[in-house]
């Protein structure tokens, strides 16, 4: 493999890591601050309302 | 690289929430439980003011606490992996990453998930009343997006097109509006509500420029 192909290779990797990295990022917030689940609500109600996040 | 994203967003993550749960204890939770004594009737505002307030006091209650700090370092640690995500992304495109730029990063991270949507939806305390759950979420997110895009544009824009078409894009959420309550009924009194919108936006911009040093502190560190 030539320098170039190796370098393209591995930025190709690198996105893919910050792209999952990104996406985890979002699904935990979008579990503890918009899920509408009961328990969730109620254990997160005050860092809801501290942070701002619209939860009822 | 994912190795390094995942550790530096771990520790960054849980070093700004540990900052921001004891923040959220002592200068938010007290007027949280406040609040609770008027939505619940205990308190009541627009009562007579010659009559002597019934002697209540909130109290802190250390489970609850608790729950509220293990959020408080969730939620950072969500913000963080976000943060460390588009840190190393800039970095590949050829953006330097210093500790003293994760400032910047710090502050643009508060203004798209909190400083912008609060302009639409303040911080709200129990009790209030507030448009219908749904299209206030649905307004709220697509205001986190528009302001990152928007900032992305005007930050590394190269020209005025770039520039331009960011400031229409942060604009946007805020000509469009969001959504409000038809009537004005809440319970709590202004004063201890705007207390803590005021409270919770500081509560934020110092909770995001400490994410956006240690996230850069830490990425650099994972990467040296």
């Amino acid at each position: 493999m030539t320098t170039a192909a190796q370098t393209a290779v591995k930025t190709e990797t690198n996105m893919a890591s910050i792209a999952f990295a990104a996406f985890l990022g979002l699904s935990v917030l979008f579990i503890t601050g918009f899920a509408s689940s009961a328990t969730l609500h109620d254990t997160a109600h005050d860092m809801r309302h501290a942070i701002g996040f619209a939860c009822h | 690289m994912l190795k390094n994203l995942v550790y530096s967003a771990l520790f960054a993550g849980l070093a700004a929430g540990v900052i921001v749960a004891a923040m959220t204890i002592f200068m938010l939770v007290p007027t949280i439980l406040e609040a609770e004594l008027y939505e619940t009737g205990q308190l009541i505002h627009f009562g007579d003011v010659n009559a002597a307030m019934p002697d209540i006091e909130a109290e802190q209650d250390w489970a609850r606490n608790g729950l509220t700090a293990l959020y408080a370092a969730t939620i950072y640690i969500g913000f963080a992996f976000v943060m460390v995500a588009a840190m190393a992304f800039a970095q590949e495109k050829g953006v330097q990453i210093t500790t003293r730029s994760g400032i910047l990063w710090g502050l643009a991270g508060y203004a798209a998930f909190q400083l912008s949507p609060a302009m639409g939806i303040a911080p709200e305390l129990p009790g209030m009343i507030s448009a219908e759950l749904v299209p206030r979420q649905i307004w709220f997110v697509g205001t986190v997006v528009a302001t990152l895009v928007g900032i992305g544009a005007v930050v590394f824009g190269k020209n005025w097109l770039h520039w331009g078409v960011g400031l229409v894009i942060l604009a946007t959420p805020h000509i469009i509006g969001a959504p409000h309550p038809e009537v004005f009924g809440g319970i709590v009194p202004p004063e201890l509500a705007a207390g803590f919108a005021g409270r919770s936006l500081a509560v934020g911009a110092v909770g995001w420029i400490a994410l956006g040093v240690l996230s850069a502190y830490f990425w650099l560190q994972e990467n040296a």
